[in-house]
């Protein structure tokens, strides 16, 4: 696929779709960012069937993820921001009635409780999740009617908002997704304006709370996670095995990789969690550094395409949403890029469109709906 | 209102703007970072965690060699592989060993034997993904079981194994020895790198002496595992050198023929080449199966073994001491001559007794009513014992103990036997270091017919006929004749016999001639019919003493405490072609219970075997 072709198509499609009346105006799409994801996508589909050891199940399986996904992507599309920004408050309740019920009646799933069983239908879905949309919907919501930069008690205001969701995840118990979901809530603050001095400040305060959060907070396995982070040699058959496989993997690859089907270390099933949370490994086997460059730059395509949206926005919610939920997205690709290759502690969060599973992919795909709506409904409002 | 949310509305807009600019920045910056770390992975480590990566997926595997096989002196296979099927278990591809046990326990039938030499192997020493055998010698049926349930077995395989088999079973189980499952110890001793693949061991005769030629060099191949170690393809591959071929001097159909001879009665004989010093047979009776020790003999056969009264487990030929009895009377006849003690003319009046002047203890002879006169010649045919009496009071222990040192007794002479016994050849300083106690001149007396401290076995008895047979001329008893089809040669061999005077030899072998074909000859009764000559000597070796004053009768003691016969002997006397040494334990006389042994191998070497007739 010629890179070539998207980067000319960039500033072209936008003066299309504002110049003439046509698809455009019956279905909301953004062609650019929907054909960057579907490139993400049919090659994760490849990278798939290698990490989960050439299973043509799991990629028809994932296949249907990715279908459904888009059909909701586009369907989020067609609403317009400023509905969303109506159902925000609603959306956010709804998603903490789920993290109750969680905590109340939760199915077990590996320990920590996280899904919630819809009784009837059978399936299960994880509210928080849920959350890593409701957040920053609800933050923005709170903040676009604000003046802005926000004011102290605004501050104060968002991070009770944040606070009550992550602090319901944390008890689940699940500290990653409970960060993650707080910082997509702080990035709607850094973009609202938040002063220097308070992200210097927030900054210090992490830095300072983090040996408390050590000796009180932190869960034996997760203090087990980081220590095997800074020295995996110091178990290297039971919690550094994943770390000192995923990193022979990487490393093995080399420049050009093994190619494709041919990396020994996830087809002969050294490497764990080949086609979730590590697949981002069995793509660096097979692919090499090459094929990890042409990743994260388009990768970065997609990141620029959500930051330019926003940056377009029409109005305040519009902007802080698709720039919180961007830099979220962000946030996912560097941790699983940066624990896959040891430079941080491991923690369940899978590459974002790659790795095997459903939830990930709807709450994804949800959000890149919403970016899609926010830059198909923008020439249709009155200026 | 509307015109202040405009103006905030701009600037709003400005931070946001800012705001993005730095969060692409931020992006990019990181994106880098993490570009970096790929990049330092991938391209500066890489050589790094390309060994890594190759170390995981390629294992160095040992490939046994297979084990030499064993044959006699006529292409008779003694020791065999056979392909056979093993039961195997990989301790790290069983997620449950209890259930797995309890599940296969169902499928096929598994004894606490196999059990626990299983989990005893399962905590020996051993590379990961190693199999372990559970059960050897598959039946078919239990193959057919046990491939119907393998997708309920994970780790559990149908290997083929070459086991070791001994189609002759007992009849060579003393002389070949066998195999059997190595040892921790054994382990030790050996280069572990040669025996990493290997699961079994020489244990004894043969089979343990020739261990290492036997086994052969052990090769590798480098093959590619995945992460459950099961091998996918093979990389590199260097050959195993098998073990080598080896044929030895033994003749089975000859073993056989002694193992009749012998019977049900406890016994041993060893029969030699005197030109070549090879063993024609060794043989210890009763023996055992030596197939039952290949894969781990059960606790029930083995207690069978040990508490059997006739001690099959012992070999006799190597192990078991006797008194050698007149079969001395030879060598000690020569050593009268040599050392001018005695000579053709020197006579001695046997009464029936012996007496030393001024001691009441009368030496008996064997014969009541005595010899009367004798000399050399008749006391060796007749064995007499009075004469000998004489001639060891006069020597002394010095001369006798010289003499049958030369002729091996009191030492180890075999070439390539182990766990053979010396036996005692006393002496004055063995006498005072082994009892406290000088040496008397009765001791000489006892000595002088073989009694007394004297223990030999059945194998020196064998190498001093030979030697006798060949004049002085040593050759170092062997059972190695070729390897790998080179004839081996130049065994080292003690110095050869030397006496003064060559007729010396001539006349003792007339003497043992006589004891076969003489009128009054002790084992005339065996030689009668013979179409060749044979020259030999019978013995008897007391079990128990007898009083002063008592008789021995056999009959009315119980069969353990009866005399041993014993007999040396070779021929044909004038181009010896094998000599032999027989013992039957508690089978009273030489004459009567050795003696037709020797003549029933004699007659199966020089005359029953037409293949060897025509050899010659």
């Amino acid at each position: 696929m010629a890179q070539g072709d998207f980067i000319r198509q960039l500033p072209g499609a936008e003066s299309h779709f504002s110049r003439r009346p046509g698809l455009s105006d019956v279905i909301h799409i953004d062609w650019p960012l929907l054909v960057l994801l579907l490139i993400l996508i049919s090659s994760g589909l490849f990278v798939l069937y290698s990490g989960s050891g050439q299973s043509l199940a799991d990629v028809k399986k994932q296949g249907i993820h990715f279908i459904v996904a888009l059909v909701l992507m586009i369907t989020v599309a067609q609403i317009d921001p400023a509905v969303l920004r109506r159902w925000a408050p609603w959306v956010f309740l709804l998603g903490l009635i789920g993290l109750v019920a969680v905590l109340l009646a939760g199915a077990d799933a590996k320990g920590a409780q996280r899904w919630l069983k819809i009784p009837g239908v059978g399936a299960r879905i994880q509210p928080s999740e849920f959350m890593k949309i409701a957040v920053p919907m609800m933050v923005s919501w709170y903040l676009a009617d604000r003046t802005l930069p926000p004011s102290f008690k605004h501050i104060i205001g968002t991070l009770i908002i944040v606070a009550i969701p992550a602090a319901l995840i944390v008890i689940q118990p699940d500290l990653g997704t409970s960060i993650l979901i707080a910082a997509s809530g702080i990035f709607v603050l850094v973009f609202a304006g938040l002063g220097l001095r308070w992200i210097l400040g927030f900054c210090g305060c992490v830095a300072a709370f983090a040996p408390i959060m050590w000796l009180f907070g932190m869960k034996e396995y997760q203090k087990q996670r980081v220590l095997t982070m800074l020295d995996p040699e110091q178990d290297p058959l039971g919690a550094g095995w994943n770390i000192i496989q995923s990193k022979t993997a990487i490393g093995s690859g080399g420049l050009e990789g093994k190619g494709w089907l041919g990396g020994t270390q996830s087809q002969l099933d050294f490497l764990p969690e080949s086609h979730t949370d590590f697949i981002i490994a069995v793509f660096a086997e097979e692919f090499g550094f090459i094929g990890v460059s042409v990743l994260l730059l388009l990768y970065a395509m997609i990141i620029y395409r959500g930051l330019y949206i926003a940056m377009k926005g029409q109005d305040t919610f519009s902007r802080l949403l698709a720039g919180s939920l961007t830099m979220t997205f962000f946030v996912y690709v560097f941790v699983n890029m940066g624990m896959v290759s040891g430079i941080l502690p491991v923690v369940g969060v899978p590459l974002p469109l790659v790795s095997y599973g459903g939830t990930s992919v709807l709450t994804l795909m949800v959000s890149f709906g919403i970016l899609m709506s926010i830059q198909t409904h923008r020439k249709m409002l009155p200026r | 209102m509307a015109s202040r949310e405009f103006k905030d509305h701009y600037r709003e807009q400005r931070i946001f703007v800012n705001r993005t600019i730095a969060a692409v920045l931020v992006v990019f910056m990181m994106i880098c970072v993490l570009a970096a770390r790929y990049y330092y992975l991938q391209v500066v480590q890489h050589d790094v965690f390309s060994t890594l990566s190759d170390r995981n997926r390629m294992q160095l595997q040992p490939i046994t060699p297979t084990r030499g096989l064993i044959y006699d002196r006529n292409g008779v296979l003694l020791a065999d592989n056979q392909p056979t099927f093993s039961l195997t278990i990989v301790k790290e591809r069983v997620s449950d060993m209890e259930e797995t046990l309890t599940s296969l326990s169902d499928l096929i039938e598994i004894t606490p034997e196999d059990l626990a030499s299983f989990e005893k192997r399962l905590y020996q020493r051993r590379r990961s993904y190693e199999s372990v055998t559970l059960k050897t010698r598959l039946t078919e049926d239990e193959i057919a079981r046990i491939a119907v349930n393998r997708h309920l077995l994970s780790g559990v395989e149908v290997e083929a194994e070459l086991i070791r088999y001994y189609p002759q079973g007992e009849d060579f189980a003393h002389m070949l020895g066998y195999v059997g499952r190595i040892s921790e110890q054994e382990l030790k001793n050996v280069d572990p790198a040669n025996y990493s693949g290997t699961q079994y061991y020489g244990k004894l005769g043969v089979e343990g002496h020739y261990e290492e030629l036997l086994h052969g060099k052990a090769g590798f191949q480098t093959v590619e595992t995945d992460v459950r170690g099961r091998v996918l393809r093979v990389l590199e591959k260097v050959a195993p050198a098998p073990g080598a071929d080896i044929s030895l001097h033994i003749d089975t159909e000859l073993q056989k023929v002694a193992v009749q001879a012998l019977g049900e009665r406890k016994g041993a004989v060893v029969a030699i080449d005197p030109s070549t010093g090879g063993i024609l047979a060794l043989v210890s009776t009763p023996s055992f199966d030596p197939n039952l020790f290949v894969t781990g003999i059960d606790t029930a056969s083995y207690q069978a073994l040990q508490s059997s009264p006739a001690i099959p487990l012992f070999n006799r030929a190597l192990r078991g001491q006797y008194p050698p009895g007149s079969t001395i009377k030879p060598f000690i006849g020569l050593a009268g001559l040599d050392t001018e003690k005695v000579n053709t003319g020197t006579t001695v009046w046997d009464p029936g007794y012996y007496q030393l002047k001024g001691d009441d203890r009368k030496y008996r002879d064997w014969k009541r009513q005595g010899h009367g006169w004798v000399d050399l010649k008749a006391a060796i045919a007749e064995s007499c014992d009075v004469y000998f009496y004489d001639l060891g009071y006069r020597m002394g222990v010095d001369p006798m103990f010289d003499y049958m040192y030369r002729f091996g007794f009191g030492q180890l002479t075999a070439y390539d036997i182990d766990n053979a016994r010396e036996g005692i050849l006393p002496s004055k300083e063995w006498k005072r270091g082994m009892k406290g106690l000088p040496w008397f001149p009765g001791d000489s007396i006892n000595m002088s017919i073989g009694q007394g401290f004297m223990l030999t076995t059945p194998l020196q008895l064998a190498t001093g006929a030979a030697v006798l047979a060949n004049r002085g001329k040593w050759v170092a008893p062997r059972l190695i004749r070729t390897i790998n089809e080179v004839e081996v040669t130049d065994v080292p061999s003690p110095e050869d016999v030397k006496v003064n005077q060559e007729w010396y030899w001539d006349y003792i072998i007339k003497a043992m001639e006589e004891v076969m074909h003489g009128r009054h000859g002790t084992a005339r009764g065996s030689a009668r019919g013979a179409e060749y000559r044979m020259a030999g000597k019978t013995g008897t070796a007391q079990v128990i003493g007898i009083k002063q004053g008592e008789r021995y009768d056999a009959d009315a003691i119980a069969e353990e405490y009866r005399d041993h016969g014993l007999y040396i002997g070779f021929a044909p006397v004038n181009n010896p072609r094998i000599a032999l040494a027989v013992v039957v334990e508690n089978g009273g006389g030489g004459s009567s219970a050795a003696a037709p042994v020797a003549r029933k191998v004699f007659d199966a070497y020089l005359v029953g075997s037409t293949q060897l007739q025509a050899a010659n």
